[in-house]
């Protein structure tokens, strides 16, 4: 119910990646389930071995739970379950990325776990291509473009809109008071 | 003046609220009978300092309001003028009015122009009893005269700029201020020099002349105002403001230089039709300097043991063992120093909560006749200052309810044979790891038999059921629930009890009252020494720990089969002694897969208590007790219900803290869910 009504947002394309002024920007590329995906590397705080989670009750599944980054309770998010990817178990190359997001005018920390990461690539502006309509079943709101790179398809991902607080607790509420 | 001023103005406002404070705190303190010199030096002083900071910042209302409530002070500091209770309330009032306009001043929104007008009338009538000179009609002719004046904007300024004789050694120049003038606009000045004495008396440091300025300008009064702010102490000046039809100009009347900057700022204000400004987000701390100090002994303690151990390191052999258990003690001890220390910092005396009292009581026993003695104990124990901010609007509700209901009229008192005057006592004090505040008074005490019928009125109770006490006064805390006869504009109004019993909750603290009839009441808070802090018990279920807050602890039991009773095969609960508890499972609860314990026995019953309920909370094991230093779930994800936040353990792993009445609920619920998909 919940996806229709985004997959409707979505068909209003996002184009605001395109209109910035900047020439080109760096961006931290990581592999999901054999496709890959591009965030925005003045994002990324830094990246971290999957390590010890602490299961949160009554959230989403992707919500893998709460871990300690030096000092600060932060959330880990499991992309490939937000993504809702066949599961897999983690490997030694299996990273937690820690990100910065913003979302009405406060930033917060939050992890996302990744099969793996690649690389930082540079990206022209110019060549940022604005995400096709991909039908129902793909939400594009969250891509804020797409670029393709050495003949592979990289997916750019807006953290801000599918990792603020917000989202996340899509489904939460649902169970639990509301106080 | 080209400084930029309101980096500082924060600063002056919060200033300006302590020297009212202790304006407030010595007009309490002064007694008619026998004035204390001192104690008036102590208001004059403060309120020098207000007029004279808001006189730099601009805020001329304040300042002239100020400067009046400053002349009455002089006089009685001179011994010109006696101090009289009427007097001292005419003052308090004032600081009533004061405090609201640098309220209004700090959050930038509309002051009440009338009330102001109205004060400064009453302290000027103070001040020249007779009304016969030109300081109370020119005020009547403002009173009457300001509205319609402030619909005409003013087309310029005639100023009368007398100089006392000493103002260039004060390092003031009238031509530095001249010429500012001359840029708001044009300009005619008349220099009138009927001072000047011969040359064989003429002294080449002292200012003989004076002036006399035509300035047409569309400048509002704030800006001619503040030219004159380094010197308003030093000089006679006399503005008036010249109006098209120049009807103005002939009202001598000094006076006006009150009220009229009051209006330029309203109606400036309210063509820009600003919304009041929030109360500013990041709020300042005072810290003792004793208390940085320590903290920085304390670092460099730490930063000796430090290098010590890192030369332990780089040499280290087996011998060397004892040498590195020692260090490493020392490393923790100093690191709980440290902590102790910084979690100083945020405790503040409570008396910043209790100063407020003596002025409430002194209001309020006036306003309902009664006499009360109020004796406050234990003004320096320190809180956490989120307490301190919290904690006020309860305790006011409490000490209101005292005077109002608790203690009898001075005739009803003597009739029970007590003394006429009512004792409210405010103590503060730490008792095991908690701060104690109680409010006792000495009053009628509550009566059981009024409480029980009110509560069968209300049908809280049925009659069936013998209360304790204790039960009994828990019925106060009930919303909606009040036994005031009449409800008063004190209070009575029943919204109070239940509301400050959340505030103190929300705080992790608890109420309870004594009381005896006719005797009296007390009523007893029981905090947290910190916020940032708690003790916790560390519980296990399958791989999960949890930390379980000491405080709603009541015990921690194994149950036994006999004991646990099901309804309708499902719903579990257990007798303890005479009672019957839920039991909530805490792995079905938070959905835990593989528990350990399979069956009640294996396991182990925690029976919390959150909002006046109890329940037996099943886990695996008990892990052991620890201090747990919070961190917040909302800063970086959000809320999660059951979860009042997590902390860090030892092994760097996260434990989450239950919130034991949001997890009451969420049981409840899942309850429901198991029940309507089974």
């Amino acid at each position: 119910m919940q996806s229709a009504e985004q997959n409707i947002e979505g068909l209003n394309l996002n184009d605001a990646a395109l209109g910035e002024s900047e020439d080109s920007g760096q961006y931290l590329t990581f592999a999901l389930g054999g496709e890959d995906y591009a965030i925005d590397i003045l994002r990324v705080m830094e990246i971290k071995g999957w390590g010890l989670v602490r299961p949160l009750p009554n959230t989403p599944e992707y919500v893998k739970g709460v871990m300690d980054l030096r000092g600060q309770v932060v959330a880990v998010v499991d992309l490939r379950a937000r993504f809702f990817m066949e599961r897999i178990d983690y490997t030694p190359t299996t990273v937690t990325v820690i990100l910065s997001v913003e979302s009405q005018g406060s930033s917060s920390v939050i992890g996302v776990v990744v099969d793996s990461v690649s690389d930082v690539l540079e990206v022209a502006q110019k060549k940022i291509q604005s995400a096709p309509n991909l039908g129902l079943h793909i939400n594009v709101c969250y891509m804020s473009g797409m670029v393709i790179h050495n003949g592979k398809m990289i997916v750019l991902l807006d953290i801000d809109k599918f990792l603020n607080p917000e989202e996340m607790g899509v489904g939460i509420n649902m169970q639990g008071d509301t106080v | 003046m080209s400084i930029d001023l309101s980096q500082f103005q924060q600063v002056f406002f919060e200033e300006s609220f302590e020297g009212l404070e202790i304006m407030e705190t010595s007009l309490l303190g002064l007694d008619p009978n026998d004035v204390d010199d001192e104690e008036i030096n102590t208001i004059f002083r403060a309120a020098h300092s207000i007029k004279g900071g808001s006189g730099t910042f601009g805020f001329s209302a304040v300042a002239d309001f100020t400067h009046v409530m400053e002349t009455l002070l002089n006089e009685m500091r001179d011994g010109r003028r006696a101090v009289t209770a009427e007097s001292v309330d005419i003052l308090l009032q004032s600081v009533d009015v004061l405090r609201d306009m640098l309220a209004a001043a700090d959050e930038e929104r509309e002051v009440d122009v009338a009330r102001v007008a109205a004060q400064k009338q009453v302290l000027e009538n103070v001040l020249n009893p007779d009304g016969e000179d030109e300081s109370t009609a020119g005020e009547d002719k403002v009173e009457n005269n300001a509205p319609p004046e402030s619909d005409e904007k003013p087309i310029g300024w005639h100023i009368i700029f007398r100089p006392l004789p000493q103002i260039l050694k004060t390092g003031n120049d009238p031509m530095r201020i001249l010429r500012e003038l001359m840029e708001l606009g044009e300009i005619h000045i008349e220099v009138d020099d009927s001072d000047l004495p011969d040359l064989s008396n003429f002294d080449p440091e002292l200012c003989y002349l004076a002036w006399d300025i035509t300035l047409m300008t569309e400048k509002n009064r704030a800006e001619v105002d503040e030219i004159f702010a380094w010197v308003e102490d030093d000089c006679e000046l006399i503005v008036h403001e010249i109006l098209a039809d120049k009807s103005a100009v002939d009202q001598q009347t000094p006076v006006l230089k009150v009220v009229a900057p009051v209006e330029d700022r309203r109606v400036k204000k309210d063509r820009r039709d600003k919304e009041p400004k929030k109360a500013s987000g990041s709020s300042s701390i005072r810290v003792d300097i004793t208390k940085i100090d320590e903290l920085i002994n304390m670092v460099g303690e730490l930063v000796i043991t430090q290098s010590m151990l890192s030369l332990l390191g780089e040499t280290f052999e087996m011998e060397k063992l004892e040498q590195l258990n020692d260090g490493l003690s020392q490393l923790e001890r100093h690191t709980r120093n440290l902590q102790e220390s910084v979690m100083q910092i945020r405790m503040l005396p409570i008396s910043f909560t209790f100063n407020r009292f003596p002025r409430l009581v002194h209001d309020l026993s006036a306003k309902l006749g009664k006499k009360i003695d109020l004796q406050v104990h234990g003004e320096t124990t320190e809180v956490d200052k989120t307490v301190i901010e919290k904690i006020g609007d309860p305790l006011v509700h409490l000490v209101r309810n005292s005077l109002d209901h608790g203690i009898e009229m001075p005739a009803d008192r003597l009739a029970s044979g007590k003394s006429e005057v009512g004792v409210i006592s405010l103590n503060a004090f730490h008792q095991g790891g908690n701060i104690v505040l109680e409010i006792r008074d000495d009053g009628k005490g509550l009566d059981r038999a009024v409480l029980v019928k009110k509560a069968l009125e209300k049908g809280l109770i049925d009659g069936s059921q013998e209360l304790t006490d204790r039960q009994v006064y828990e019925l106060i805390f009930h919303p909606g629930f009040s036994t005031a006869e009449k409800v008063s504009d004190v209070s009575g109004r029943g919204v109070g009890m239940d509301v400050v019993r959340k505030n103190i909750n929300e705080l992790g603290g608890s109420i309870t009252i004594e009381s005896e009839l006719g005797q009296g009441t007390a009523i007893i808070i029981r905090l947290p020494l910190t916020l940032a802090i708690l003790d916790g018990q560390t519980v296990q279920v399958a791989d999960e720990t949890y930390i379980v807050p000491l405080g709603s602890i009541v015990e921690s039991i194994q149950v036994k089969e006999q004991q646990v009773s099901r309804v309708v095969g499902r719903g579990e609960t257990f007798k303890l002694r005479d009672e019957y508890l839920p039991i909530v499972r805490l792995h079905d609860v938070f959905g835990i897969k593989n528990s350990k314990a399979k069956t009640l026995q294996e396991g182990l019953l925690v029976i919390v208590e959150g909002e006046s309920h109890r329940c037996g909370l099943f886990v695996d094991d008990l892990l052991g007790q620890q201090q747990v230093v919070i961190k917040s779930l909302e800063e970086n994800y959000q809320r999660v219900n059951g979860i009042s936040g997590a902390t860090i353990l030892g092994d760097g792993s996260v434990a989450l803290i239950l919130d034991i009445p949001s997890m009451m609920r969420l049981a409840d619920k899942c309850d429901l869910e198991n029940r309507v998909s089974a």
